[in-house]
């Protein structure tokens, strides 16, 4: 994973509150078994409709509850590949502000008047180390966990931290796992 | 200090701030092979095959294809073959086709009894909130998070907010689980539970079945919910023990898993369940929903505006005078033995509408043989309802189980969002009752109605 520092950029927009990752990437597509190549069916069948137009920035602005559905990280691989690297959105679903933080996609939840002011700007700034994004007439402050926030700036390996913590999963193993259900048994 | 259901699992489970040991990881073939590829790529192993279990669901054809190998469409035999070989590579035992125990991860899981009280369960699959159905903590998890989990057997997770949404009184007459779950949603929104946890509560609740336990869990998702939860009772106990990977007799550490008295929860929500009615999504969202009595509504956004015009309904229509292309009764909501029997009885010396093609998909392999043994593939085929194998089928299309742009479906599923079920495909969320029903005369029909009066 690339690490983040500054994300500067004209930005992208897509007013819509409630996208599901069935329209970022539909499931004709999962069938693959890489991670990379979706970007070019991002939001496949809207893209179709009359008057849709995303050009590939590094910043995407988007609607309330963003990623909302199925935990799919094609969602976030496709967004990627086409070019975005931060999100900015009034809120997002769970599992993909998640799923984006493991890829090196940056989600900066913001509220609807600064969202709307970006848009209008066409063009920002994100400085995660100082949590703000900047724009011509403005800036506004966002909240992250630290954790995760380390992690993206030092472009950090989770599971390679986590084995950080072998002594204490072991230990854990060792105290605490409860007894079964052992899978491995059952056939 | 009184504890949430949830503080007392996530508790149990903390290895450190932060990071939540995992005791049975879900897998199946459509989000775990780039995980594989991730693990081989850097040398790690699976650290533990013996709290991981695979299963092949989103991809398989329901027309009986006995093995992977004889999948037609390249990509998913790809994929599911993908599956076997990484599951016989790391050592994971996988129930494939041709196992009779393959099926939906969210209906074997349960059925096998590795799914159990008091367990942190994680799967690529956002629907992984139906094992808290049995008092877990189950969540939905990215790709990412598989390939760590496969490699640490723990989460990287902040603790969410909890949140209860308690039920007043009992559901009404022709009123099942799944009315009750979209009815919350259509009154919390699509987003009322992001952050949280959610522990569902009250009389309607202990008074469902593990069935409609599951339906209520698996859609917390829909309302954005990290997780659903329901404290375990004697219903639980009694559906658990004894089956192959459950223990013979209940611990004694279940009978502590639930919410103390004066529990502090950081949201609660309060719903009248003798006010809930069956239920009929008409628009692109699970929150989009109204009761089968009633028309539908007018548009109050842009948002609703663009619903109604893929829906291809107009303001004011009674959701009785909706006429179908198709019916489906399955998917990880509800295609269990309890879904299929309660349909089936509603379906009983009808006969399907000869406008509408109607499908049953039992979620498991398991679920159909036992569905066999009581008759209810008769039932349904009597009927003219196509009886199928075991599989996600037409919840998401990923299979050749696809509706064509523009034909109008009644599904039992939990998601009606654009061209989820086929491109340009219009989805009704409703109970399988109500699916049964309307397969029968064509449109949706109130069921409190029909049963009295239809027979």
């Amino acid at each position: 994973m690339r690490a983040i520092e500054t994300i500067t950029g004209r930005v992208s927009v897509l007013n819509r509150d409630d996208v599901d990752t069935d329209q970022i990437i539909p499931k004709q597509f999962l069938k693959r078994v890489e991670r990379t190549g979706f970007g070019e069916f991002l939001f496949y069948d809207w893209a179709k409709e009359p008057g849709w137009e995303l050009p590939r920035n590094p910043i995407l602005v988007a609607g309330r509850n963003f990623g909302c559905g199925s935990s799919r990280e094609h969602a976030p691989w496709a967004l990627e590949d086409y070019g975005f690297q931060a999100i900015l959105a009034p809120s997002f679903a769970d599992i993909f502000r998640s799923n984006c933080t493991k890829i090196g996609l940056l989600p900066v939840q913001l509220d609807v008047d600064a969202c709307a002011a970006i848009a209008d700007a066409g063009e920002a700034q994100v400085d995660l180390a100082a949590q703000e994004v900047r724009w011509p007439g403005g800036r506004a402050h966002f909240e992250i966990d630290p954790d995760t926030k380390h992690r993206l700036l030092g472009g950090l390996d989770d599971i390679a931290l986590t084995l950080e913590s072998e002594g204490a999963i072991t230990a854990y193993e060792r105290e605490r796992e409860r007894r079964g259900p052992v899978t491995t048994a059952l056939a | 200090m009184p504890k949430t259901l949830f503080d007392k699992i996530w508790d149990a489970h903390e290895v450190g701030q932060g990071l939540l040991y995992v005791d049975l990881h879900l897998v199946h073939e459509v989000t775990s092979p780039q995980a594989f590829d991730g693990l081989r790529l850097a040398g790690r192993k699976v650290r533990r095959p013996d709290r991981t279990l695979a299963t092949a669901d989103h991809n398989v054809p329901t027309d009986g294809t006995p093995l992977a190998a004889r999948i037609r469409d390249e990509l998913s035999r790809v994929q599911v073959q993908t599956l076997e070989r990484n599951c016989a590579e790391f050592r994971i035992p996988v129930y494939s086709l041709g196992s009779s125990h393959q099926g939906i991860v969210h209906v074997i899981g349960p059925e096998l009894g590795v799914t159990q009280p008091g367990m942190t369960i994680v799967c690529g699959d956002s629907h992984t909130a139906t094992h808290g159905a049995f008092g877990a903590l189950a969540v939905g998890i990215g790709t990412s998070e598989v390939e760590h989990v496969l490699a640490t057997q723990c989460l990287v997770q902040s603790k969410p907010r909890s949140m209860r949404i308690r039920y007043y009184g009992s559901l009404g007459f022709g009123v099942t689980a799944k009315d009750l779950i979209l009815a919350t949603i259509g009154q919390m929104g699509v987003d009322g539970a992001t952050g949280h946890v959610v522990e569902y509560a009250g009389a309607a609740i202990e008074s469902l079945s593990m069935e409609g336990r599951m339906t209520v869990c698996n859609m917390t998702i829909e309302g954005g919910g990290r997780a659903g939860m329901i404290a375990p009772d004697e219903t639980t106990f009694e559906w658990v023990i004894g089956r192959p990977g459950a223990p013979d007799a209940v611990p004694d550490e279940w009978r502590l898993l639930h919410t103390d008295v004066d529990a502090q929860f950081d949201k609660e929500v309060e719903v009248d369940a003798t006010e809930i009615s069956p239920m009929v999504t008409w628009g692109t969202t699970p929150g989009m929903v109204v009761g089968v009595s009633e028309r539908v509504p007018e548009p109050h956004s842009g948002q609703d505006e663009r619903a109604l015009d893929y829906m291809g309904l107009e303001p004011g229509v009674p959701i009785e005078e909706i006429k179908l292309d198709r019916v489906f009764i399955g998917s990880c909501t509800n295609s269990r033995i309890g879904d299929l029997r309660a349909a089936a009885e509603v379906v009983n010396g009808h006969r399907v509408a000869d406008s509408v093609y109607a499908m049953v998909v039992p979620g498991s392999q398991q679920v159909k043989i036992q569905a066999e043994n009581e008759g209810l593939d008769e039932i349904f085929r009597r009927a003219g309802f196509d009886w199928r194998g075991a599989g996600c089928s037409m919840c998401l299309g990923m299979n050749p189980d696809i509706a064509a742009p523009g034909e109008r479906v009644a599904s039992t599923s939990n998601r009606n969002f654009e061209g989820r079920q086929g491109r340009g495909a219009r989805s009704h969320l409703v109970s399988p009752q109500m699916a049964a029903a309307a397969a029968i005369e064509g449109h949706f029909v109130d069921i409190r109605d029909w049963e009295a009066n239809g027979r």
